[in-house]
């Protein structure tokens, strides 16, 4: 897949030297090795890390700071949600990708509108499908020679389940999945192109979901299109920039968040054969696993904008300046856990943040833990025994979704 | 012993449905409810106390006043 190929090879700021002082997520050397990352800064006493990149980012990284930010809507806005040096322009309080880039009170009522249709008792019945479509993945990867064949668990397989079951549910055309994941690639990994790239980008998204909505105007069916074409808030249809806003949202905030959490739970087994051998054998725990993996791979950073100048625990916050939300070094914090940095196979207290806190908590989380559950169970079903091929051909993402893009696999 | 499920708290991540579907129910929003009163069986305690350290929000609570009055 070239247009995966593309990631720049550095930030537009150039390397990190500093990572107290000069933060970068978007450093291709931050993903690779974020857990050793976060683990200095707490030796260094920084809770709070920051940088003047990005028009001036700060990080905290302990799960207290992170849980007040998350819950502090007045001093932090939703209304940019991906760092990057673009100006966000898009208009409150709908924002460019209701309701994740809307804060209260229209937060509320537009994120009602989307939980029904993703509530557990909605999810579940998805069960059949995610595991009819992840054997057929598995199919597709040929012919198996134990100990010889090496497939890429994240190009040949993560990445393909979570964008077939959301182009499912909006009644998109499965087969436009490669271009799906270069809309999702743009946003999330692109940050580090030139802004007219990316704006290009963003129009081509907008015109392809503007083509859909049309499509579904002329035919209506029972699909999450044509749900948002039709529900009603405050006795109104939405504005065709809502619809579309939450169509970008759902197509692209399930794709590869759920990918990298597949990704990077199947690379955890590969090199763990006791946790593997563990699951193969006690079908029970996978549950319990796969929060623990949750946990320790939490794919996504979220971010905040800061809404109005003021002092947080000591560093002077302007307006307009980035806030990461790095849930995933939330959940590694010792205050937290016991062994926060070891994945503990059965872990039964797990108060972790995968999913982020408060009123941005990720709306289609029922699914993704459904997705990566029936991804692995199936993947490990198929091959109880497999390993790294060559742990350094790994290659990890660039931005504030954290997961394995490459990740060749050789089947024992 | 009964459990208790903060609404305002709750913000529907679903853990204690999962971990514990004798004592949580969720709605057609995913916010978690509690089934019946809340009453806690023994054989349910172990569950209860799962819940409560699983929720993300600290949402859930375990209220043990009749059994301390008891």
């Amino acid at each position: 897949m070239s247009e995966h190929t593309d990631a720049a090879p550095t930030s537009i700021y150039g390397p990190v030297t500093d990572w107290a002082t000069d933060i970068d997520h978007a450093d291709p050397s931050y993903n690779p090795r974020a857990p050793e990352i976060w683990a200095e800064l707490r030796e260094q006493g920084c809770p709070i890390a920051h940088t003047d990149r990005y028009h001036g980012m700060w990080a905290p990284i302990t799960a207290e700071l992170v849980r007040e930010v998350a819950y502090d809507t007045e001093h932090f806005t939703s209304r940019g949600v991906v760092v990057s040096t673009a100006t966000i322009d898009a208009q409150a309080p709908i924002g460019g990708a209701p309701p994740i880039t809307s804060d209260p009170p229209f937060h509320q009522l537009a994120r009602r509108l989307l939980l029904p249709p993703f509530a557990p008792k909605k999810i579940e019945p998805w069960e059949p499908e995610i595991r009819l479509l992840c054997k057929q993945r598995l199919d597709d990867l040929g012919d198996i020679t134990a100990g010889e064949t090496v497939v890429d668990a994240a190009a040949q397989y993560a990445a393909h389940i979570p964008v077939n079951v959301i182009a499912r549910m909006l009644g998109f055309p499965i087969e436009d999945d490669d271009l799906f994941r270069q809309f999702v690639h743009n946003t999330l990994e692109g940050v580090n192109r030139e802004p007219e790239v990316r704006a290009a980008s963003f129009r081509q998204l907008d015109a392809y979901i503007d083509a859909q909505i049309e499509d579904h105007r002329a035919d209506r069916r029972d699909d999450l299109t044509t749900y948002l074409m039709e529900v009603e808030l405050g006795g109104q249809k939405l504005s065709h920039e809502h619809v579309r806003g939450s169509i970008v949202l759902l197509l692209l905030a399930g794709i590869d968040t759920t990918w990298s959490a597949i990704g990077s739970a199947i690379w955890h087994l590969a090199d763990h054969p006791d946790d593997r051998h563990r699951l193969v054998a006690d079908h029970e725990l996978l549950p319990t696993a796969i929060e623990e993996l949750l946990r320790a791979y939490a794919p996504v950073t979220m971010a905040r904008m800061v809404a109005t100048d003021h002092d947080f625990h000591g560093c002077p916050m302007k307006t307009d300046e980035w806030v990461l939300l790095p849930f995933p070094a939330a959940n590694r914090d010792p205050e937290l856990f016991d062994r926060a940095d070891e994945v503990v196979i059965d872990r039964l207290e797990n108060r972790h943040a995968a999913f982020g806190l408060g009123i941005h908590r990720c709306l289609g989380s029922n699914l993704a833990r459904l997705e990566l559950t029936v991804a692995v169970d199936e993947f490990l079903q198929r091959f109880p025994e497999f390993e790294l091929a060559d742990p350094d051909a790994v290659r990890w993402s660039v931005g504030q979704i954290r997961g394995p893009r490459q990740l060749p696999i050789r089947i024992l | 012993m009964k459990v208790r499920v903060d609404a305002e708290k709750c913000q529907g991540h679903n853990r204690c449905y999962a971990l514990a579907p004798e004592l949580f129910d969720v709605d057609d929003y995913g916010q978690a409810v509690v089934i019946g009163d809340g009453t806690v069986t023994p054989d349910l305690e172990e569950k209860a106390r799962l819940a409560v350290a699983n929720c993300p929000e600290y949402a859930i609570s375990i209220d043990d006043e009749a059994r301390e009055r008891g």
